[in-house]
């Protein structure tokens, strides 16, 4: 079996046990790239020289015996909007094409601390909005599952690199679903944790109040893996929460007995496709089987997330852009002749059509008259979801729906239609809204294409939410499918 | 002629005395080379957040209190959108709805007449970065270790109705800012800084004129100038049929007058929204309460302490706890030698002067309160007399030696003893026999001369009192 | 709500965009397809909702007042588009 196709708590096992080498690990998997990333285009950067010094530093590590971290020797990519010292960080933007970070991301540096392998840095949307990898300033990633189709998105590039074996795992970021889309249409594990339980820090703002940095990986134990990694207090993010890092290796329990499972009808909305939704219910029948207790539950105010989640994030983002102009980093238009064209034209060139629009959506909802008809009630709506949830929550550990309404669709399908675009993000929107934890596992195929079934649990409780998805990775085998890409 | 009178509000800037900026570590220094007090949150790069320094919170609520404010439990921060290149995010964090102070006042003294003027706000938010135009060239540089600096701003009520109430009210301010030892208030390096708002409106009517805001007054001396001109040119242009344009004016301090800036008029939209970066502040009673018991005698009490206790004009008490460092130095000064109004005299006299040229505050001077107090002792002791020891305070400026030492090693004792001035008196005497016979056949004006011989003998040691009455005693001898 | 094109060349310039009038055309149109989605908000009653600015509720959040390391001057300048002597340079602003 090829190293690049194992999970990393195989590799760390073999690691431990010296069988392997992670000199040997990163090269099969930089050999994996050498051999699809021309089909798949996943990175934007791929930092070979950087990885192997650190999977020498790994070994050196390891040959010590000095206590290594879980992710130690493993190759990580890393989303492109994910600050690294030293290694270009674009977003996916003309306006940041040659920004070079003199720092760290929080999460990096702890994956850094512990010598974990960054092996590249992953494609995205602009500035990670988008759901597909197409708004991307470099060019669109590609499905491993059909090259055809998108990857989802925004964390495209790291869904992608992780189902193409381009990575052992990646982390990603979620707004409104970036982690956990793409981690459906590329058939990876993919989860959005708590707001507050992975530091922000070095992660290129978005939507403040939404984003959040979390694994993509091929099974539940890699996402455990990842998360105890990059989990924990920091003192740089004021939003990033005091709460103790439980064991998360030890929360993956073949077992759901007891557990009560509600399904919110809402998720399964107009346009659906029926087998995303059947598969779903089958997975729903299968828990049961396995002893929890499952009932239908309805959360009417859902209807109200998307309109609210597409003013609260434009509005932040067009406050969290506005650094982007041109004096201390990054592009600058040379057709500037004061300050204010500078700011102007530098903008326009640096912004693609996408991040402009939403940039002055944004700008709109936040400006004099109209701050209240929008932003505020955008946030009174976010109040009302919360609450839906606590509710929920006080009948049920965890909720069950589909991540997406359809598998991957085709590149450039959608590319003209922004709202059909938009409701790919229906089923994740809430839980950002919320900050409630949320993972995405496969459950099932159409047309040889994933499907993705999201759960959603109470605030820090991730524990319960892997509990869940190992207990159904356990009892089926979906996640052991990889795409032939290659290997035809 | 319609009689006009002038609205007038300030908002005031003052830099806290933190060791760090306000969301990063960064450490706040004045001077150095440019850019190297930075980091990636002051200098907004992507994906950097901020972290609130705890002692600036702290030093504006006790700022809140000093100036009367309500400190409400609830406070958080907002973002202010607007683009300019001193300001790294290009929003700036700041405070909105919720300002950590409100509803406070202070007590103004003009010509004799008490005047309460109104708090609307304190609040905290971050100081932007400095601009410099090139003056060749058509660029502009940027220097951001000022960026991110703890700033607080304090907005009066419009209740200013004239020059010397801005400056008065302005003067009180800074006074109670030292006293607490929240900012070091020198408006020179721009570390306080005062816009006010002026309009005027005809006399008795109750609706605001059209506004306009002052900037670069780097003095009281400014502020009243400034606002003095401005009202006058606001009501002359009213006067003469023109109207008052709303406008940002810049003081000229070397022309004396007021020049409109061009700024641009869209700049007021500044989409204020709570900042998804910080979490809300929640001061419980005990903290609001420990931040006032830190607060020290504030100068309006003082300067009534200073009245009744050491027996002061309002005048002088007024001047002397103007700041808490010479009021800390008069009341130290007094405990060493209960002359308070010498003392008084001297602080306010050549001493304030020569700080003044010196350019330094009175606690950075060498000159130790309880020397000053010596230096008064000697003088009221006969040691020295008033006229050297305006020659010993010169020195104790300038080296802070003690009174006793510099007259010991320069040998400035004062004579009055008569085994050290007979002889000198008596050699006087022979030397001028004529003026002593004019003397003696009652000419009156002799007596004059005499003692100035023996004062030249003396190099201006003798004590006149006892040159005085020994040379009397010494003449009605040789008369008889 | 309907946005003109004025409005639209408006915002543009507080988000310091600048739109050339097919841009804003298209802008136009484009951004009142999106808003009139958000018309459905106003059907529903928050009357008396408290809005919702952090979803896990934290407070008191400070560093101490102690001070740290900075980037040098070349670090902090190194990204820079255009820098001199240690500044940032921005073409000359245009006030008095």
């Amino acid at each position: 079996m090829e190293l690049s196709t194992r999970t990393a708590h195989e590799l760390h096992n073999m690691l431990v046990k010296k069988e392997v080498s992670s000199r040997e690990i990163t090269e099969a998997v930089l050999g994996r790239i050498e051999q699809v990333e021309g089909q798949v285009s996943a990175y934007i950067t791929v930092t070979a020289d950087a990885a192997l010094a650190a999977a020498d530093a790994a070994d050196e590590s390891f040959a010590k015996g000095d206590a290594p971290g879980l992710l130690t020797g493993i190759p990580v990519a890393l989303k492109d909007n994910l600050c690294t010292k030293g290694v270009k960080t674009t977003c996916a933007s003309k306006i940041l094409k040659n920004f070079v970070p003199p720092y760290n991301a929080t999460a990096i540096d702890k994956l850094a601390n512990m010598h974990a392998v960054p092996i590249g840095k992953s494609n995205l949307d602009e500035f990670a909005m988008g759901s597909s990898t197409e708004n991307s300033i470099f060019y669109p990633t590609k499905n491993p599952w059909n090259l055809s189709c998108v990857p989802g998105g925004s964390s495209g590039g790291a869904a992608a690199a992780v189902a193409a074996d381009e990575a052992i795992v990646a982390l990603g970021s979620d707004t409104g679903g970036s982690i956990r889309q793409p981690a459906s249409f590329c058939g990876v594990v993919g989860m959005k944790p708590t707001s507050g339980r992975v530091s922000r820090y070095g992660l290129i703002a978005f939507a403040s109040s939404l984003d959040q940095i979390g694994p993509l990986t091929k099974d539940v134990t890699d996402c455990a893996m990842v998360l105890q990694s990059i989990s924990g207090k920091d003192p740089m993010d004021s939003i990033c929460a005091d709460v103790p890092v439980p064991d998360y290796l030890a929360a993956l329990k073949d077992d759901v007995k007891g557990l009560k499972i509600g399904v919110p009808k809402e998720f399964f909305v107009q346009g659906i496709d029926s087998d995303v939704s059947a598969a779903v219910w089958k997975a729903v029948e299968l828990l049961k089987s396995l002893g929890a207790e499952c009932g239908e539950h309805s959360m009417p105010v859902m209807e109200y997330t998307l309109p609210a989640y597409y003013i609260l994030a434009p509005s932040e983002a067009s406050s969290n852009l506005a650094r982007h102009d041109g004096v201390r980093y990054g592009f600058r238009s040379a057709q500037a002749t004061d300050v204010d064209s500078m700011f102007q034209k530098t903008r326009e060139e640096g912004f693609g059509p996408e991040v402009k629009q939403r940039i002055m959506i944004g700008t709109y909802a936040l400006s004099a008259g109209y701050y209240d008809a929008y932003y505020r009630k955008a946030q009174q709506v976010r109040t009302l979801v919360r609450q839906s949830f606590e509710e929920a929550y006080s009948k049920f550990d965890v909720l069950i729906t589909p991540t997406t309404p359809t598998v991957a669709f085709g590149l450039g399908e959608r590319s003209g239609n922004p709202l059909e675009m938009k409701l790919t993000d229906v089923c994740t929107i809430p839980a950002s809204l919320s900050g409630i934890p949320a993972i995405s596992i496969t459950c099932g195929y159409k047309n040889n294409l994933p499907i993705g079934l999201q759960i959603m649990g109470k605030h820090f409780d991730e524990e319960t939410l892997l509990r869940v998805a190992y207990t159904f990775e356990q009892n089926t085998s979906f996640h052991k499918n990889r795409p032939a890409l290659g290997r035809e | 002629m319609t009689e006009y009178e002038p609205v007038i509000g300030i908002e005031v800037h003052a830099e806290l005395l933190t060791n760090s900026k306000m969301f990063c570590s960064c450490p706040v220094e004045f001077g150095g080379e440019p850019n190297t007090r930075t980091c990636p949150v002051c200098l907004g790069l992507p994906g950097s957040l901020p972290v609130p320094n705890r002692r600036a919170i702290e030093f504006v609520i006790r700022a809140s209190l000093a100036l009367n404010c309500e400190v409400k439990e609830y406070s958080d921060f907002y973002r202010k959108n607007y683009f300019y290149p001193d300001l790294p995010k290009n929003y700036q964090i700041s405070q909105y709805d919720n300002p950590i102070g409100r509803n406070g006042w202070i007590d103004i003294t003009v010509d004799g007449t008490v005047k309460r003027i109104g708090i609307r706000r304190v609040h905290i938010e971050e100081d932007a970065g400095k601009l410099i135009h090139a003056s060749v060239g058509n660029e502009s540089l940027v220097d951001y270790n000022r960026g991110g600096l703890a700033l607080m701003e304090i907005v009066t009520e419009a209740d200013i109705r004239s020059a010397e109430e801005a400056r008065e009210y302005l003067v009180n301010l800074r006074a109670i800012l030292t006293y607490i030892g929240v900012t070091n208030g020198k408006m020179e390096e721009g570390t306080l800084r005062c816009e006010p708002n002026i309009s005027v409106r005809p006399k008795g009517t109750e609706k605001f004129g059209t506004k306009t805001e002052l900037k670069n007054l780097n003095s009281f001396r400014a502020v009243y100038r400034g606002v003095e001109y401005e009202v006058k040119r606001q009501v002359e242009a009213l006067q003469s049929g023109g109207r008052i344009i709303q406008e940002t004016r810049r003081w000229d301090d070397d022309r004396g007058i007021t020049i409109a800036m061009r700024t641009k008029e869209m700049e007021q939209e500044y989409r204020y929204f709570p900042d998804p970066d910080l979490v809300p502040m929640n001061f419980s009673a005990g903290l609001i309460e420990e931040q006032r018991s830190l607060l020290p005698e504030l100068p309006q009490a003082r300067k009534e302490r200073f009245m009744k206790e050491f027996d002061l004009s309002a005048a002088d008490a007024e001047m002397l706890t103007s700041t808490r460092a010479m009021a800390d130095y008069y009341e130290e000064a007094v405990g060493a030698y209960p002359d308070y109004k010498g003392i008084s005299n001297w602080i306010m006299g050549d001493f304030t002067r020569m700080l003044n040229s010196a350019g330094i505050e009175i606690d950075a001077s060498k000159v130790k309160p309880v020397d000053l107090a010596g230096l008064l002792k000697m003088i009221a002791d006969n040691v020295i007399s008033g006229k050297m020891a305006k020659t010993v305070f010169e020195e104790m400026f300038n080296t802070g030696a003690s009174p006793k030492e510099i007259v010991k090693s320069r040998g400035m004792v004062q004579v009055s003893s008569e085994t050290e001035l007979y002889p000198i008196i008596d050699q006087v005497i022979s030397e001028n026999p004529r003026i002593v016979q004019d003397f003696l056949g009652g000419k009156e004006k002799s007596f004059g001369f005499l003692v100035g011989q023996i004062m030249k003998y003396t190099q201006g040691r003798g004590n006149p009192q006892a040159v005085n009455q020994l040379l009397r005693k010494r003449l009605s001898e040789t008369k008889g | 709500m309907k946005l003109s094109k004025s409005e639209v060349e408006h915002v543009a310039k507080l988000a310091r965009l600048e739109l050339s009038a097919e841009e804003a055309d298209r802008l136009t149109t484009h951004l009142n397809g999106i808003m009139a989605h958000f018309e459905k908000l106003q059907q529903l009653d928050t009357e008396g909702v408290a809005p919702t600015s952090h979803v896990i509720p934290m407070q008191n959040v400070f560093r101490e007042d102690v001070t740290g390391p900075c980037l040098t001057a070349e670090e902090a300048l190194a990204n820079a588009p255009e820098s001199s002597d240690g500044y940032f340079v921005v073409p000359q602003i245009v006030e008095v």
